[in-house]
């Protein structure tokens, strides 16, 4: 029996785990003589506040989607992936050799390839870290871990030598060529909404750096989720998740699995490197994954590894991130703060989940209870 | 009647976990000096009375009166000094301390081990001889085998001045030749004035031991009676609320060509351990052999060979092909295709996915079948819940519902589930461990039917079961297995449990008399592994 209904668990708890975080963060900042109301104002204007911020968000919300789906994927299999910020890392050098070094016509096939190419190298470098756990037992949160320290150290290599634009004192490649510059959401929104609304209207997502990859995020939570819940692998790796035994028994390929599951894992991470090397930056720069990897733990957690629930999760963690942002600019609060605000929220919505939960359960119990009287005994009793 | 006041009296305790009432308004009264038999079906709430009593639960109404005395229970110490001692069906011992270690474990004088261990040896010994429990007091858990294990859970209670024991199905794990000689430690103690409560869901052992019986059905108690006024039908009758066939109803087999031919099988295990020894044996299409044996002889590792996921060397052939048994060229996938059927032993750890739902298990193993696919990509999810909607219907799964969990079902259902999924993929040998191991008397007689209707349908069967009673009522011949070998073979129309019983402990001279001690030297030799599910 299912203690309690599905709303519940899904929207009743997070929301519960945040407030409660929010609560404690409230606490912190009027312990440091901050107004904590005007801080929450100050974020929240400073994520939603006008088209601009709104489209940080998105940006920053897109890196998330795509780590997080990277985790819960890998979750799936019960494999904890987290190596999603080296897995980026590699995207990013994907992306710069696909960019330099193709001529790609237009943005439209540069996308496709530049996805393609971050997928590949992400993959490649998740691919180590699964092989090593399927035949030799290695676990895969270490090698994952130490694959982040070579993959940083890659990356510094390689931007200091072979891919350093030449005569530049900065460790970053040469801009990609015009051709595959992504359409940022003020090119694609903002002449829609002068048709609509007149052009004299004032200019939306301006300086934002959101773009199509947005789209692409969404194409691949869809897809995700059609991978787990309706294609034939997705249940191979659902069965070996829950139970390896099982999975055994069934005569499902523990090493085949595990290493396809971490490409994909992988693959999702690397393609994060699409939004920000080829969306934003247009160039790969020194340390392009900016912690997403390790948000994408958080998001996998509160999002429960449904792609829908990274979705917004990634939502709720990009508007942290831009709010945060906005908050330490406006005032003195330290930029830190937000990492005890973000840190607050994974606490409360990943590691102490059964605190809310408990309690919660017990009064969708008590509330259960009377309504229906005597008429449940039939049921089978408690496992004996 | 005389005055005496019962060693034990709850009355009217009730207890829900959630929305579940496990127990409902329970009144039983066990006078003392008896042996007082609990008997229901799984999940009638029998383990559920016992943790109250024993202080693991606390009740949500009614009272507990121990030797007419009102007693509040609200952990299991204030269980111990009100006299009560509890063996459950797992053992609580520490595997790598000896007897004497685990029996003061917990009942320790003081911070020095030393005096607590002299006291205790010199208690042991004389409880020892009190109650004829002889148990080597220095002999390290892990090297005794499971009947003397039990023992020391007895001991360990009997040290803490126990008066009323309480034995949660003791039986589970012993073979015919052990539960006698528990028997008679329990009569022995009865004897001496102890009060022991006896749970189990065994009608031959309520039968054959106690003085009065409770039966048990759905939370609620359906009535006490005195053993000796009642019969194995009527009580039956009791836990399920309708009449039971308490034997298999079949017909006499007909062999066929031969399905599955094993010859000098060995299985070597991933610590080296010698599990399976030369192993040969045939079974027929249309005919059940049964394989008989402690848990942990062998029998595991040869249906997992069987099933494809473990190594092992020999010559195994399917209707004359032979299965390549390297694990290099095949797993369970390809056995499947052979028209190998596994109904595993451990239906939870390896039958079904627990988290799943019913439709999804319905696939398991089987997701591949072109039934089962909407197009290339996708599965056809609506397909499947339609199937096994029709498999829940055809197999009596209650409730009847595809869209639960595997777990939210009890453990009958659960075995239903698992059972319909492997006898309607038709396959030519069906390989079924412990088919009703922790399943009710009622779904017991359904699994039975539909085995011996698929042999019926010329099927080989094979059949692993640790419980005697399935397999002489089920086999058409029986092999019994002890330390990875077989030690005979038998036909059920000329054998019986006592002769099985020497069998499982490997005896073979079973024409002559041996003791109960021999039985159990030879046990603790093997069996290592005896504990394994359960």
């Amino acid at each position: 029996m299912d203690r309690m209904p599905k709303w519940a668990d899904v929207i009743l708890i997070p929301l519960f785990s945040l407030f409660l975080a929010a609560l404690i963060s409230a606490l912190v900042i009027w312990a440091i003589g901050e107004n904590p109301l005007e801080a929450v104002r100050l974020m929240v204007d400073g994520a939603f506040g006008n088209t601009r911020n709104i489209g940080y968000t998105l940006y920053y919300a897109t890196n998330f989607i795509f780590t997080g789906l990277a985790v819960s994927v890998a979750f799936h299999a019960r494999l904890f992936n987290i190596g999603g910020e080296g897995q980026a890392l590699l995207g990013g050098l994907g992306i710069a050799y696909a960019m330099l070094y193709v001529p790609w016509p237009h943005w439209t096939l540069a996308i496709l390839g530049g996805a393609l190419a971050s997928a590949a190298f992400g993959a490649a470098w998740a691919a180590i870290p699964a092989y090593l756990q399927a035949r030799r037992g290695s676990h895969i949160v270490i090698t994952t871990i130490m694959f982040n320290f070579i993959a940083a150290a890659l990356l510094n290599y390689m931007l200091v030598n072979p891919l350093k634009a030449p005569g530049a004192m900065e460790p970053a490649t040469l801009s990609f060529p015009e051709a595959t510059h992504l359409p940022n959401f003020q090119t694609v929104f903002d002449p829609l909404w002068k048709a609509f609304a007149g052009p004299e209207a004032a200019t939306i997502f301006q300086r934002s750096p959101a773009n199509v990859t947005f789209f692409l995020a969404l194409v691949a939570s869809v897809a995700v989720w059609a991978l787990i819940w309706r294609s034939r692998l997705g249940y191979e790796i659902r069965a070996f998740g829950w139970s390896q035994p099982a999975a055994r028994y069934a005569g499902y390929n523990a090493t085949r699995i595990t290493v396809v599951t971490m490409l994909i894992s992988g693959g999702l991470a690397g393609m994060m490197a699409v939004n920000q090397a080829m969306g934003d930056a247009e160039r790969l720069v020194l340390n392009a994954a900016e912690g997403a990897g390790f948000i994408g733990i958080a998001v996998a957690l509160m999002g429960r590894n449904h792609p829908f629930g990274v979705f917004l999760a990634a939502l709720l963690f990009g508007a942290l991130y831009q709010g945060g942002a906005e908050l330490a600019f406006w005032t003195a609060i330290p930029r830190e703060m937000i990492v005890v605000i973000q840190g607050l929220v994974i606490l409360f919505t990943g590691a102490l989940d059964n605190m809310v939960r408990m309690p919660l359960e017990r009064v969708f119990g008590a509330l259960r209870r009377p309504a229906k009287p005597g008429t449940r005994s039939a049921q089978q009793g408690p496992a004996e | 009647m005389t005055q005496t006041a019962p060693a034990i009296e709850l009355k009217g305790i009730s207890k829900s976990f959630g929305p579940v009432q496990a127990n409902k308004n329970i009144s039983i009264r066990v006078m003392p000096g008896t042996i007082h038999g609990i008997i229901g079906e799984n999940g009638a709430g029998k383990s559920t009375l016992m943790s109250i009593l024993y202080g693991f639960y606390k009740a949500d109404s009614g009272a507990i009166f121990i030797n007419g005395k009102k007693t509040e229970i609200p952990d299991s110490e204030a269980a111990i000094s009100a006299g009560i001692g509890m063996v459950f069906q797992h053992f609580k011992l520490v595997q790598n301390f000896t007897v004497l270690e685990n029996v003061v474990l917990g009942a320790e004088d003081g911070a020095l081990l030393g005096p607590s261990l002299a006291k205790a040896r010199k208690e042991l010994k004389a409880l020892s001889e009190d109650y004829g429990l002889k148990v080597d007091p220095d002999a390290v858990i892990d090297d005794i085998g499971v009947g003397m294990q039990q023992r020391v859970e007895i001991l360990k209670a009997l040290y803490r001045q126990a008066d009323i024991l309480i034995l949660d199905e003791p039986t589970g794990v012993l073979t015919p030749a052990e539960a006698d000689q528990l028997f008679r430690i329990l009569e022995r103690l009865k004897a001496e004035g102890k009060t022991i409560i006896l749970i189990t869901h065994k009608l031959r052992e309520i039968m054959e031991i106690t003085d009065k019986v409770s039966v048990m059905r759905r939370g609620e108690m359906v009535g006490h009676v005195a053993t000796a006024d009642t019969s194995p039908p009527e009580l039956a009758e009791m836990m399920v609320g309708r009449k039971v066939l308490l034997r298999v109803d079949k017909t006499p087999a007909k062999p066929g060509k031969v399905v599955l031919k094993v010859e000098k099988l060995d299985v070597t295990d991933e610590d080296g351990v010698h599990r399976v020894k030369n192993v040969s044996f045939e079974v027929r299409a249309g005919e059940i052999l049964g394989i008989a044996g402690v848990a942990g002889n062998g029998q595991s590792e040869l249906l997992e060979v069987l099933g494809g996921y473990r190594r092992a060397t020999g010559r195994v052939e399917v209707n004359g092909q032979s299965i390549d048994l390297t694990g290099a060229h095949s797993d369970g996938q390809s056995r499947r295709a052979r028209g190998i059927a596994h109904v595993p032993e451990d239906r939870q750890r390896e039958g079904l996915i627990m988290d799943f739902f019913a439709w999804e298990n319905v696939a398991f193993g089987y997701h591949h079948d072109p039934a089962y696919q909407k197009n290339r990509l996708f599965m056809d999810n609506a397909a499947l819940r339609a199937e096994t909607q029709a498999k829940m219907d055809r197999f009596d799964v209650r409730p009847p519902n595809p869209a639960l969990t595997a777990k939210s079902f009890s453990g009958g259902n659960q075995q239903k589930i698992v059972l319909a999924r492997e006898i309607e993929r038709n396959p030519d040998l069906l390989l079924v461990g412990q088919p009703t191991r922790g399943v009710d008397i009622g779904a017991i007689e359904f699994i039975h039917q539909r085995i011996v209707e698929l042999r019926d349908q010329g099927k080989a069967i094979l059949l692993v079961s640790v419980e005697l009673d399935e397999i002489l009522g089920l086999a058409d011949r029986i092999a019994v297995m002890f330390d990875g070998r077989i030690m005979g073979e038998r036909l059920p129309s000329e054998t019986d449990e006592g002769e099985l019983g020497l069998l499982m402990a490997g005896i073979t001279d079973t024409d002559q008399p041996h003791s109960v001690a021999e039985v159990e030297a030879r046990l603790a030799y093997a069996g290592s592994d005896g504990s394994k599910g359960a």
